[in-house]
C-alpha cells in the first residue's frame, strides 16, 4: 500500500454570517494515498466544496490539521511555502469562470511556469504546447481566449494548468458536471491516464455517484459538514450502511436494469437539506432519515470501523469493544 | 508573420463589432473630425491668426459670409478658426483631465476591491466618498476662484473632483471579481498580488473603465465650458469654446452667430464622445460560443 | 393515436453571426400526443433548446432566423400566428418552466404575486382576486409546498432551489395547459430534491392530462421521465422510439456511443466517448452530421442526408441512419 500523501485530521471550518454560524466542515478526518482517488461525495451544503478549498488554502481552517507529505500545512495558501503551492493544484467546477475571459491560453498556461519561474520564455511557450498536446489541444489554441473554445476544451485547459508544475495531488471539485456525457468520458479517461502516468493523486468530489463508481479507490460521503460513510468503492456500493447514503443511491435516475437491479429500493426524501447555519443537534441526518430513532436527535453519532477499510457514522452501528472506534477528537487516523 | 496576421484579424473583428452600430461610428466620425480640427487647426483655419490678440472693428460683428463662413465676433476676429483653435483647448482639458485621474482613480480602486472589507477598502473607500459627496461644479468653481483662473488651474479643480468615480466604478467590479475561480486560482497557484491585481482584474475592468472615459470626455468639456462661461477658466483672448459662448451670450438674439456657432462645437464634440463610448461597450463585449 | 396536440415539422434555423451563417437546425420533426411525455435528449449545443423556443416564439430574433418549417399546436401553425394567438396561447395552451429557477422567478416580485399574474393572464375570462388568490393557493398546495399563505407572500430569494421550482412548476401547470416544455427541469438540483421534484411532476402531469416534453441531457432522467424518447444530434432528430425500446435496442450509432460513456452504477469503466466535436454548424458536413465522427460511416453517410425510417413497429421505433435503409433493423 503506498504511503499518505495528505492527511486530513479533525478538520473544521465555520463562517460567521450575519445569519449565524455556518458549520461548513465539522470535524473531517480522511486521508489520500499516493497514486489513489478518494471519492468526495455530497449534496449542497455537505462542505465538500469547502473541505477542497481549506486544503487548498483558499480558506483557512477554524481548526484541525492538514498534513502534505509530511509538512504541516494548516494555513492559507499565503502563509505556505512557495514549494507546496507547486505540489497541490486545483481544478474548478464551472469552466466557463475558471479561466480569466481576458487573458490567451498561452498567458493562462504560462502563469504557473512565471510564478515557479521555470526555465526561459522560450522553454516556457514549448512546455505550454507540450501541455496542450497532452489534452489533445491543437497547438494553435494558445492564442484563444477562453470564450473561443467549448466547456469540455476549457476545462481541458484548466487541467493542463493544473498539469504545469508537476503536482503530486490534484483537487478536482466536480470537474465534469457542467459537460456533456462524451466530453465528460474523455476527459475522465485522460485524468486516468495522467494518474497512472505520473502517480498522481486525487481528492475527486462530485455528486454523481454513477461517476464515483468508475473513478474512485474509495469513496466518502459527506452530509451537512459531517463524514456520515467511507469505505473502499467495491465494498461502498455492494455494502452501503449509512441511511444517507442508500437515500442517495435510491434516487439516482439510472439507464439499465441491472443498475436498477444493484440499486437500494427507492426511498423518497422528505423535507428539504437543512441549511448548514442551522445544524439539526444530534446527528445531523435524523430530520430526513426514514430509521431515525428517538436518541438520533440528541446524540451524535461516532465514526465506527464495521469491517476492513469501512467506516459508519450512525448510532445504528455504535462502537462494540472489538471494532476500532474513531472518537472525535483523537489523533489516530486511518 | 503569425503574430501580425493574428493582430489584424483581431483589429477586423474588433471593427466588426463596434461598426455594427452606425450611431458609434458617427460618434467616431464627430471625434476624429474635432480631433483632425485641433490639430491642424494652423494650417486649416482660414485665419490662424484671429486665435489670438487680432482685432479689427472694421470687420466686426460681421453675419456668416462667404469670407468668415460662421461670422466674425465683436472684435472682428474669424469665429470659425476661433472655433478650430477652440477644439484644442476643449480636447486638452478632457485629456490631461483624464490623464491625471484615471490611473490613480483605478488603481485605488482595484486595491480597495481585492482587499474589500479590510481597512485598506474602509479608509480609501472612505476618502473616496468624502470627494465624492461635494457638488462637483461648485468644488470647481470654489478651488479656481481661490486661486488664479486659468485654464491649467480650471484642470487642476476638475482633476481633484473627478478621480472619485474610477475608484467607485473599479471598487464594485474588483470587489465581485475577486470571488472568481480565475483569481482564485491564480492565487491557488501562487501569483503576487501585483499580479493578481493588475493582470488578471485589471483586464476584466477595461471595457467599463474604457466607456466611461470616452463619456467623461463630454462631461469633462463641459464643466471646462461651463468654468470658462463664468470666467473662471480661459482668459481672453485665448479662444475657449465656453468662454466664446460667455461672451457672445450678450449679443443674442440679433448676432446670434457669435454665440450659437461655439455652442454647437461644444454639443458636436460631446454628443461624438458619447456615441463613441456606447461603441467602446459593444467593442469590448465578449462574444458567446 | 389520433391528431397530435404539437407537431414540428422540417424546422430550418439560422444565425448570423460575424464569420456568416451557422445552420443550426437542420429539418427537425417531431410530434406529442394528448397526455403523452416526450423527451428530448441531446448534448449542449445540438439546438434542443433553440426547438422549443421557436415554439413559443422566444428565438433571439436577430441573430437567430426561423428560414423553413412549421409547427402546429391544435393543427394551427404558430409560425404564421399573430401575436395575438400567441399571446393567448402562451401560458394557457402551451407553458414552459426553465432550467435556472433563480433566473425565471423574478426576484422583485413576490411567488403570490407572479403566480397570480400568470392565473390572469392565462384565463380568459375575468376574475375576482379572491378567486385568483384561492387558485394560486391550491396551486402552491398541489405541489406539495409547505405552508402555502406564507409562501404567497414570500419573495423568491428565500425559498430553496427546490422549493423555487415547485413555484415554477405551479406557474407553469396554473393554467391547465395542453403541452408543457420543461427545459432541463432538474438540472440545476440536488439528486435526492431532484428525485422529489420529479416523481411530483409526473404524478401532476398524469393528473392533468398534460403533454410534456422533457429537455435534458441527462439520460437517467429521461428513462424515468418519458413515454416516448427523441435523440438529437447537431440540429438533427436522429433517433425516436417508446422509451425502453430505445434503451434496450438502441440503433443509431451516436445513441450507441452516448450510451456506452455513460459512467454506470454497476462500475466495469466507462467507454473513451465519441471521437471528434460538434460539427462547425458554419461549414456543416454534406449528408449525415454525424458522418466524420461515426465508427460506422459508408460513403453514402458522407454524401446523402439519411431519412427519417419507421424501422420496428409495436414498439415504435424510428431512426435517420444511413445503416437502416429500408427500415431493417
Amino acid at each position: 500500500m503506498s504511503r499518505e500523501i495528505l492527511i486530513v485530521d479533525g478538520l473544521r471550518k465555520f463562517f460567521v454570517t450575519s445569519r449565524g454560524t455556518v458549520r461548513a466542515v465539522d470535524r473531517v478526518s480522511f486521508s489520500v494515498r499516493a497514486g489513489e482517488t478518494l471519492g468526495l461525495v455530497g449534496e449542497s451544503g455537505s462542505g465538500k466544496s469547502t473541505v477542497a478549498y481549506t486544503v487548498i488554502g483558499l480558506h483557512a481552517p477554524t481548526s484541525g490539521r492538514i498534513v502534505f507529505d509530511g509538512h504541516d500545512m494548516s494555513t492559507s495558501i499565503w502563509k505556505r511555502p512557495r514549494a507546496l503551492k507547486r505540489a497541490i493544484q486545483i481544478v474548478f467546477q464551472d469552466p466557463g469562470t475558471s479561466l480569466n475571459p481576458r487573458r490567451t491560453v498561452q498567458q493562462i498556461l504560462e502563469l504557473p511556469l512565471r510564478v515557479h519561474r521555470v526555465g526561459t520564455p522560450r522553454e516556457r511557450r514549448d512546455r505550454s504546447i507540450e501541455l496542450l498536446r497532452k489534452v489533445e489541444l491543437p497547438e494553435d489554441y494558445l492564442y484563444k481566449a477562453p470564450h473561443m473554445l467549448g466547456g469540455g476544451e476549457r476545462q481541458m485547459v484548466a487541467i493542463a494548468r493544473a498539469l504545469a508544475t508537476d503536482p503530486r495531488l490534484i483537487l478536482l471539485d466536480e470537474p465534469t458536471s457542467a459537460l456533456d456525457v462524451s466530453i465528460q468520458a474523455k476527459i475522465i479517461h485522460m485524468l486516468l491516464r495522467f494518474q497512472r502516468e505520473m502517480d498522481l493523486a486525487y481528492l475527486f468530489i462530485t455528486h454523481d455517484l454513477s461517476l464515483m463508481r468508475n473513478v474512485a479507490t474509495r469513496v466518502a460521503i459527506m452530509y451537512l459538514g459531517r463524514i456520515c460513510e467511507t469505505a473502499p468503492t467495491e465494498e461502498f456500493f455492494r455494502n452501503p450502511l449509512h441511511p444517507y447514503t442508500q437515500m442517495l443511491l435510491s434516487s439516482i435516475p439510472v439507464v439499465s436494469k441491472e443498475e436498477e437491479a444493484i440499486r437500494p429500493a427507492r426511498i423518497i426524501s422528505k423535507g428539504e437539506i437543512p441549511s448548514p447555519v442551522h445544524v439539526p443537534p444530534g446527528c445531523g441526518f435524523h430530520t430526513r432519515c426514514m430509521v431515525c430513532a428517538t436518541a438520533c436527535s440528541a446524540e451524535e453519532p461516532v465514526m465506527v470501523e464495521v469491517e476492513d477499510g469501512h467506516f459508519v457514522s450512525c448510532l445504528h452501528f455504535p462502537p462494540a469493544s472489538d471494532a476500532l472506534p474513531r472518537a472525535a477528537e483523537s489523533e489516530e487516523v486511518f | 508573420m503569425r503574430l501580425g496576421k493574428r493582430r489584424w484579424e483581431g483589429f477586423r473583428k474588433a471593427w466588426y463589432k463596434f461598426s455594427r452600430n452606425p450611431v458609434s461610428v458617427v460618434g467616431l466620425v464627430f471625434v476624429l473630425g474635432v480631433s483632425f480640427l485641433a490639430v491642424f487647426a494652423p494650417l486649416v483655419s482660414p485665419y490662424p491668426h484671429h486665435a489670438g490678440p487680432y482685432v479689427n472693428f472694421a470687420i466686426g460683428s460681421k453675419p456668416p459670409s462667404a469670407s468668415h463662413p460662421f461670422g466674425t465676433d465683436a472684435f472682428g476676429r474669424d469665429i470659425l478658426s476661433r472655433v478650430f483653435f477652440g477644439f484644442r483647448y476643449s480636447l486638452m482639458m478632457g485629456a490631461v483631465v483624464l490623464g491625471l485621474v484615471v490611473i490613480p482613480g483605478v488603481v485605488l480602486g482595484l486595491i480597495a476591491g481585492y482587499y474589500q472589507g479590510t481597512r485598506i477598502d474602509t479608509v480609501i473607500m472612505r476618502i473616496t466618498d468624502i470627494f465624492l459627496a461635494v457638488p462637483p461644479l461648485i468644488l470647481a468653481l470654489a478651488i479656481t476662484s481661490v486661486l488664479t483662473p486659468s485654464v491649467f488651474n480650471a484642470m487642476m479643480a476638475v482633476s481633484l473632483m473627478w478621480w472619485p468615480w474610477y475608484t467607485r466604478l473599479v471598487y464594485g467590479l474588483a470587489s465581485s471579481l475577486r470571488h472568481e475561480f480565475f483569481v482564485q486560482s491564480a492565487e491557488v497557484i501562487g501569483a503576487s498580488r501585483f499580479h493578481i491585481l493588475f493582470r488578471e482584474l485589471l483586464p476584466n475592468c477595461v471595457s467599463a473603465i474604457f466607456t466611461k472615459m470616452s463619456l467623461d470626455m463630454g462631461w469633462v468639456i463641459l464643466i471646462g465650458s461651463a468654468l470658462s462661461f463664468v470666467g473662471l477658466g480661459a482668459q481672453p483672448p485665448i479662444p475657449d469654446l465656453g468662454t466664446m459662448v460667455a461672451d457672445g451670450a450678450k449679443y443674442l438674439p440679433d448676432q446670434w452667430w457669435i454665440a450659437i456657432f461655439p455652442a454647437f462645437a461644444i454639443m458636436i464634440t460631446v454628443l461624438g464622445f458619447n456615441l463613441l463610448g456606447d461603441g467602446f461597450r459593444d467593442l469590448f463585449a465578449l462574444e458567446e460560443i | 393515436m389520433g391528431e397530435p396536440v404539437l407537431r414540428i415539422d422540417d424546422l430550418h434555423v439560422s444565425f448570423r453571426v460575424y464569420e456568416g451563417t451557422l445552420q443550426v437546425l437542420d429539418g427537425v420533426a417531431l410530434r406529442v400526443d394528448r397526455g403523452q411525455r416526450v423527451g428530448l435528449v441531446g448534448e449542449a449545443g445540438c439546438g434542443k433548446t433553440t426547438t422549443m423556443r421557436c415554439v413559443l416564439r422566444i428565438l433571439q430574433s436577430p441573430p437567430g432566423r426561423i428560414t423553413a418549417g412549421a409547427i402546429r399546436y391544435r393543427g394551427k401553425d404558430l409560425l404564421r400566428a399573430s401575436q395575438g394567438e400567441l399571446q393567448r396561447i402562451r401560458g394557457s395552451g402551451i407553458s414552459m418552466i426553465f432550467q435556472d429557477p433563480v433566473a425565471a422567478l423574478n426576484p422583485v416580485f413576490t411567488v403570490g404575486d407572479q403566480l397570480s399574474a400568470v392565473i390572469r393572464h392565462g384565463t380568459h375570462r375575468r376574475l375576482t382576486r379572491g378567486e385568483i388568490r384561492r387558485r394560486a393557493l391550491a396551486a402552491l398546495r398541489e405541489v406539495q409546498l409547505p405552508d402555502p399563505d406564507r409562501l404567497f407572500a414570500s419573495y423568491p430569494v428565500q425559498l430553496s432551489g427546490g422549493m423555487r421550482q415547485r413555484v415554477c412548476i405551479a406557474m407553469a401547470l396554473a393554467t391547465e395547459p395542453e403541452v408543457m416544455i420543461a427545459d432541463e427541469p432538474t438540472t440545476a438540483l440536488d439528486v435526492t430534491i431532484q428525485a422529489q421534484v420529479l416523481r411530483l411532476l409526473d404524478r401532476l402531469v398524469q393528473e392533468h392530462e398534460t403533454a410534456v416534453i422533457f429537455i435534458t441531457h441527462s439520460l437517467g432522467v429521461v428513462r424515468e421521465m418519458a413515454d416516448w424518447v427523441y435523440v438529437m444530434y447537431a440540429g438533427t432528430i436522429v433517433e425516436g422510439a417508446e422509451t425502453d425500446e430505445l434503451f434496450e435496442r438502441p440503433l443509431h450509432p451516436y445513441t450507441l456511443g452516448l450510451l456506452s460513456a455513460l459512467p454506470k452504477l454497476t462500475g466495469g469503466g466507462i467507454a473513451e466517448g465519441i471521437p471528434g466535436r460538434i460539427p462547425d454548424y458554419l461549414h456543416p458536413p454534406s449528408g449525415c452530421r454525424f458522418s466524420p465522427r461515426c465508427p460506422s460511416a459508408v460513403a453514402a453517410c458522407h454524401r446523402d442526408r439519411p431519412v427519417w425510417m419507421q424501422v420496428r413497429r409495436d414498439p415504435d421505433h424510428a431512426v435517420a441512419c444511413h445503416l437502416y435503409p429500408k427500415g431493417e433493423a
